[in-house]
């Protein structure tokens, strides 16, 4: 278990729990260990419920958190990744491809970023490159032609800001992937799983409905570069989270996204199964509901959404 | 038409602009690029084009849309209010009185215009940003404009053009600011689904969620000169690859020549070749 600055009560029972565990069972030490775990399960929820958005920045970026590949794995049945743009190369920090959610066939694109240092490379951090938005399109366009709905998972600190990147035209790749969403005319669902880092993360995210996960967060800039042009220093990044209203329910309240999907106590990464499961759920809903629209009907619908978004 | 309304219209405009034209103390300009000095009029004369070096200068709204439109005619189009300061921002400032300074020293309401009218006797719209309002950053205003813009000129079955000189998305709105990616992605669109031209006039600089959005939609791209456009800023590059970058990079020519640019031209000659475009691609509609 990885423990964040702010869970240092918390580290402390595990820390006994964990003593206590590795002793010879008694009955008497299993009374004390139960009581631990209740009273340990009891300040997590009291933590969780309350708290700031730069402990929820944190949450959203923690390197247990469940990534992309870990929902493919966990709610996509019969999973065929597809890969490439057809044009220069296949990008790993955008993983796309075909599968079942219970038993309707979709499309899942979502960015990934690695777990540990080696994944993380081939990923490239989950900071997709112009062949990354390209695949995304491409893809797009694959299920628009054979009827797929198709899932959005955003998890990305923002496109990868290389040399190389803009010299293959990231703002093209990143406009047309928007247009491309824009333009499908199969039901889209997009859930906002970790970071949702500015236009890198938009570009995956026009659809028709939006979730964002309980702690996960969505901006047009990170904190700390907010925190670096506004104020000059990033130690300010804790003002700049607050400034920037970056948690999921600022964007509910902000009428941004539809809803929210709850996460475990203590976070996804305390419990992926249940993350999953939660998110599995809410996608299967949602495009049962979706599904009921004409192919024009969900198209218009989601022009329109976005065309009336932060008019109020 | 009714002629006598942009007759009437149009000194307005004027003088509002030229008031920012006449102060005396920036009589003498340097070329931020050959630091030559230049005489503020002869500037103003050469379309702020450095004469001996070529470098661009912000060409402020009123003298772009003189410098396009037929006759230097044009009606302005008003601009749908929004709401000021809607996440209620505050950093060292208030976003709202960074509004009120910058609406002071600009006489503008935020970092867009738009205008109609002929170019080349071609119907257009046309969308420009003023940098100097906060470095034609775009939030929900600059998102509104270019959505009223492109169904003006579906209306007028006109040729929509839009200006971009703009540092990306306005951080004081945030996410919504984010959102009018999508939002001017809807506007474009519009445009495309009525069969009408959409051109892109890349002016510097084109950064960040403008140019990854509706600015690098176009049917053509039009560069200026020396124009700055990319994705992330320079700065921000060679942070990430620790080196530096050569002084052409991210420039028109050097979009050009990776292939997200048709045409680089010399200020002097934009008229010309919006003129020329419109009317061929006009010509079998």
């Amino acid at each position: 278990m990885i423990y964040l600055d702010f869970e240092k009560d918390i580290k402390e029972l595990d820390v006994k729990i964990e003593e206590l565990s590795a002793l010879k069972e008694t009955p008497v030490r299993k009374g004390k260990i139960a009581k631990l775990v209740a009273k340990r399960d009891e300040e997590l929820e009291k933590l969780y419920s309350n708290l700031s958005s730069w402990d929820r920045v944190q949450v959203a970026r923690h390197a247990k958190r469940p990534h992309t590949l870990d929902y493919i794995n966990g709610m996509i049945d019969g999973f065929i990744e597809l890969s490439g743009d057809r044009a220069f190369s296949n990008d790993d920090a955008i993983i796309g491809g075909i599968g079942y959610l219970g038993d309707t066939a979709v499309m899942v694109i979502g960015q990934e970023k690695g777990r540990d240092t080696e994944s993380r490379i081939k990923h490239n951090f989950g900071m997709p490159k112009p062949e990354g938005y390209r695949k995304a399109i491409r893809l797009m366009k694959l299920a628009d032609k054979f009827s797929l709905p198709v899932i959005f998972l955003v998890d990305t600190a923002g496109a990868f800001p290389g040399a190389d990147a803009e010299a293959r035209g990231q703002a093209e790749a990143i406009a047309r992937s928007i247009q491309e969403c824009l333009d499908i005319e199969v039901p889209s669902v997009c859930v906002v799983i970790g970071e949702g880092g500015s236009g890198g993360a938009i570009a995956i995210a026009v659809a028709n409905t939006v979730f964002m996960l309980e702690n996960s967060v969505y901006s047009v800039i990170s904190p700390e570069g907010c925190a670096s042009i506004l104020w000059r220093s990033q130690e300010h990044k804790e003002e700049a989270t607050k400034a920037l209203k970056m948690t999921a329910d600022d964007l509910l309240d902000l009428g941004i996204i539809d809803n929210i999907i709850k996460e475990p106590v203590g976070g996804a990464h305390r419990n992926k199964e249940e993350t999953i499961s939660n998110v599995k759920e809410a996608l299967k809903d949602e495009i049962k509901k979706l599904s009921k629209l004409s192919k024009k009907q969900v198209r218009e619908k989601r022009i329109l959404k976005f065309e009336n978004m932060t008019r109020k | 038409m009714v002629n006598w309304i942009k007759d009437i219209i149009r000194p307005k405009i004027k003088t509002m602009f030229s008031k920012i034209k006449d102060v005396p103390e920036n009589m003498w300009v340097p070329c931020p690029k050959c630091s030559t000095l230049m005489y503020r009029k002869d500037l103003h004369n050469h379309l702020n084009v450095c004469p001996k070096c070529d470098y661009h200068l912000f060409l402020q709204v009123g003298d772009r849309f003189d410098s396009l439109f037929d006759d230097g005619k044009y009606t302005l189009v008003d601009l749908p209010k929004v709401k000021d300061d809607p996440i209620n921002f505050k950093d060292l400032k208030k976003y709202k009185d960074r509004l009120e300074t910058y609406r002071a020293k600009t006489k503008s309401q935020d970092a867009i215009a738009v205008a109609s009218g002929k170019i080349g006797k071609n119907e257009a719209v046309v969308c420009a940003f003023n940098f100097e309002f906060m470095g034609g950053s775009m939030g929900t205003f600059v998102g509104e404009a270019i959505l009223k813009g492109a169904e003006l000129a579906v209306k007028k079955n006109a040729a929509f053009i839009v200006i971009p000189a703009s540092g990306g998305a306005r951080m004081q709105e945030s996410v919504l600011s984010l959102m009018q990616m999508a939002r001017t992605t809807v506007a474009v669109n519009k445009v495309r689904e009525a069969g009408l031209p959409y051109i892109v006039v890349f002016a510097n600089p084109t950064l960040g969620g403008v140019s990854a959005s509706f600015a690098m939609l176009g049917d053509i791209h039009i560069a200026e000169k020396g124009a700055v456009i990319g994705f992330a800023g320079k700065r921000v590059i060679e942070q990430t690859i620790k080196q530096k970058l050569p002084p052409e990079f991210q420039t028109a020519e050097y979009l050009k020549d990776q292939g997200m640019v048709d045409i680089v031209v010399h200020r002097k000659d934009l008229k010309d070749t919006l003129s020329n475009l419109l009317k061929m691609l006009m010509h079998n509609k």
